[in-house]
């Protein structure tokens, strides 16, 4: 291989990159939150035995599980502002899709935690008169949440890696910052290979801590 | 609806349970008095554990009213093809519960609370005490039940025999009128049943209200004043202790003490 | 209110049918490619020999940490220059998917070899077969049963995953939908038409997913997720 290799001129344009990396971080934060919230709602939906909660909370699952989220993103930058008075930004579209898919994948998540918790707790709850939320919030997803923390982490992983996608929008995430430094600069090889190296330099540790967790959790139980 | 005051703590007039085609109680009635200590008997399927699941509404009766305290709880409801089943506002039946303890075969202590988180847990998030208040009073019951010193042990950390008595004393801190025991019993090794039999003798002797399914038919002897032996759904025989297990009128309650001839009066 | 009008998605049907055989196409070939490459991942990453198992243990976990659209973004741009050859994106997407996919089933591979009892390898060796007889002949067979599941997860996930190509101009589902939303102006009818062209296709393959995991977990022993 007899290219040279620069990477002075990736590394003279840092503050582009972090300016990449707090919109990565920020995006990831936003849809993390709103993610995993939306999803223990529907999740509980999900759960349910009645129909006006079970019937919307499995078609929202069903539609945004099996959707690719790239289509969703640009459904809402391209589509959706027909539709509403105002501006949707890259950030708000690229929220809404990433977020709404999230909420889809998390709630199963919950759903499964919740349901795997022994009915007898149920019982043990309810026959000190606990009303079902109060045996849900203090006696269920405290048990249920331990579970649920190894496929939830993931989650989070794989949300952080979706923000690329919000490149597609031009929100200014680090591909995003990649390709500004790669198109000014022409330097792909040496702009994207630090851009991948950075998600795995983030990522990696982040991905065996949660095998981690999940083995310490396995024995435990 | 109330009626005129009542001694009784609990009357039940035509309860029927059905789950989907299979109607499992059959048209029961029952008078609770301050004070009775009722032993419940009968084979598995005869409907005793179902029947002292309604009293506390985990399962909710089909047909037939249930009075705490003078109170119909829930309500009837005539159906369109005119028959009428009950209804049950889940808001009432959590303040029933409050009223009426139950202590469960499997125990179903919470694993991620210590013994005297358990015992507390009623007192902090339903009667919203604090939680000095609380755990003063939740320690109260935990020494009754002979458990004070293994207050901060986690259930894991519990032998069977003291779990069921620290279930206990979180039935007793909410202070019911009515205990209800659900074979209490049955999922413990032989030897750490008597632990548990003594605590429950002990809440007798002190005058509590008390019914109890349960197998040890020796204990029923000695705890009951009254035996109800169920089968098929209803109330086939009842008495006292010396009138059931020592002389039953019906061949089945014959049949069925003596198929369970190991115990002792 | 918004008057929908399908019309002009229908007239263009053809665009998009065109689109979603290249989504088909691109599935595929990652599928075709990916699958055997995963198998190889995983053998030398069960390999006792570390040099053979460290570098495969890099690439899987590489790939699978790394986001997929920055992979393919790299072998697009970056990768043509490097080696001196031109890339179009249908190959540089079949790369990325190829590989990417391969550390995927790399796993679900691992896991469903190391879910095989000890027992079965030692009766392979104990009538004097090498370790890559009792693998062919009595691991795998029984280990492909279990991932089936897992592996039909995975594929179905690709699908979802390969409209990434759309970024780099490959002619996929996706891809058509956007040049058919700017030349029609409708892009409300366009993307929505296209999201319900997606479910459909992913959630029907879900659902036979699902009917075949049920048919083989009655017909024998349990799966590996």
């Amino acid at each position: 291989m007899n290219y040279r290799w620069d990477f002075a001129s990736v590394f003279s344009n840092t503050d582009a990159l972090l300016a990449g990396l707090s919109g990565t971080l920020r995006l990831f934060a936003i849809c993390l939150v709103a993610g995993l919230t939306l999803g223990l709602v529907v999740g509980l939906g999900r759960y349910s035995k009645r129909k006006l909660l079970y019937v919307p909370a499995s078609i929202f699952v069903e539609f945004f599980r099996n959707t690719p989220v790239l289509v969703q993103i640009l459904w809402f930058y391209f589509a959706l502002p027909i539709l509403v008075p105002f501006e949707v930004s890259p950030l708000l579209a690229a929220t809404l899709g990433i977020s709404l898919n999230s909420a889809a994948f998390s709630a199963e998540i919950f759903r499964g935690g919740i349901q795997s918790i022994d009915r007898g707790q149920w019982e043990g709850a309810r026959a000190i008169g606990m009303s079902g939320g109060q045996a849900l919030r203090r006696v269920i997803l405290p048990q249920a949440l331990r579970r649920m923390l190894p496929p939830l982490t993931n989650r989070g992983i794989e949300i952080f890696k979706m923000s690329t996608l919000a490149s597609a929008v031009a929100y200014v995430e680090l591909l995003q910052q990649g390709k500004l430094i790669a198109s000014l600069n022409f330097n792909p090889i040496e702009a994207y290979t630090v851009v991948a190296l950075i998600f795995f330099v983030v990522l990696f540790p982040l991905v065996q801590a949660t095998y981690a967790l999940e083995r310490k959790l396995r024995r435990a139980d | 609806m109330t009626t005129a005051p009542d001694s009784c703590v609990m009357r039940v007039t035509g309860l029927r349970k059905r789950f989907d085609d299979n109607e499992v109680l059959k048209g029961i009635d029952l008078d609770v008095q301050p004070g009775d200590r009722i032993a419940i008997l009968g084979a598995s399927g005869s409907g005793k554990s179902t029947f002292l699941r309604c009293l506390n509404f985990m399962e909710q009766p089909t047909t037939g009213r249930v009075q705490l305290h003078g109170q119909f709880i829930g309500a009837e409801r005539t159906r369109r093809d005119g028959t009428t089943d009950n209804v049950y506002n889940e808001a009432e039946l959590t303040r029933v519960r409050q009223r009426v303890g139950m202590v469960f075969q499997q125990f179903n202590l919470f694993p991620h609370m210590t013994a005297i988180g358990n015992v507390m847990e009623g007192l902090r998030t339903v009667q919203g005490k604090g939680r000095d208040e609380a755990a003063a009073l939740a320690l109260k019951q935990l020494a009754r039940v002979g458990l004070a010193e293994k207050a901060e042990a986690y259930p894991s950390r519990l032998s069977g025999g003291q779990k069921q008595r620290v279930a206990i004393a979180r039935a007793l801190a909410m202070e019911p009128d009515l205990l209800l025991f659900d074979e209490p019993t049955s999922a413990l090794d032989p030897e750490l049943v008597g632990e548990v039999l003594r605590v429950i003798r002990a809440l007798a002797e002190e005058g509590r209200t008390m019914l109890l399914v349960t197998h040890e038919l020796g204990f029923a002897y000695h705890f009951a004043n009254r035996i109800l032996f169920l089968a098929d759904g209803v109330i086939l025989e009842q008495g006292t202790p010396d009138e059931v297990l020592k002389n039953p009128r019906e061949a089945r309650t014959k049949a069925f003490l003596a198929g369970h001839n190991e115990f002792s009066f | 209110m918004y008057a929908w009008d399908f019309a002009p998605v229908l007239a263009n049907s053809g665009m998009l049918a065109q689109g979603l055989i290249n989504t088909l196409k691109i599935t595929g070939t990652a599928l075709a490619f990916g699958v055997p490459l995963g198998l190889v991942l995983a053998l030398l990453r069960l390999s006792p020999r570390r040099y053979l198992a460290w570098p495969a243990g890099f690439v899987i976990e590489f790939f699978r940490t790394t986001p997929p659209l920055v992979q393919l973004f790299w072998f697009f741009f970056a990768l043509p220059i490097l080696i001196k050859v031109e890339m179009t994106p249908f190959a540089a997407a079949a790369l990325t998917f190829s590989i990417q996919s391969a550390a995927f089933f790399a796993e679900v591979f691992r896991g469903g070899i190391v879910s095989i009892d000890r027992g079965q390898w030692e009766a392979g060796r104990a009538i004097g077969m090498t370790h890559s007889q009792a693998l062919q002949r009595i691991v795998l067979p029984q280990a492909v049963k279990r991932m089936i599941p897992a592996f039909m997860e995975r594929s179905i996930e690709l699908m979802k995953t390969t409209t990434l190509v759309a970024t780099v101009s490959y002619a996929d589902l996706l891809f058509q939908a956007n040049e058919l939303a700017q030349k029609t102006f409708r892009p409300l009818e366009v993307f929505t038409a296209t999201a319900l062209i997606y479910f459909f296709f992913i959630f029907g393959a879900s659902l036979l997913a699902h009917r075949l995991e049920r048919r083989l977990a009655v017909s024998g022993e349990g799966t590996v997720h």
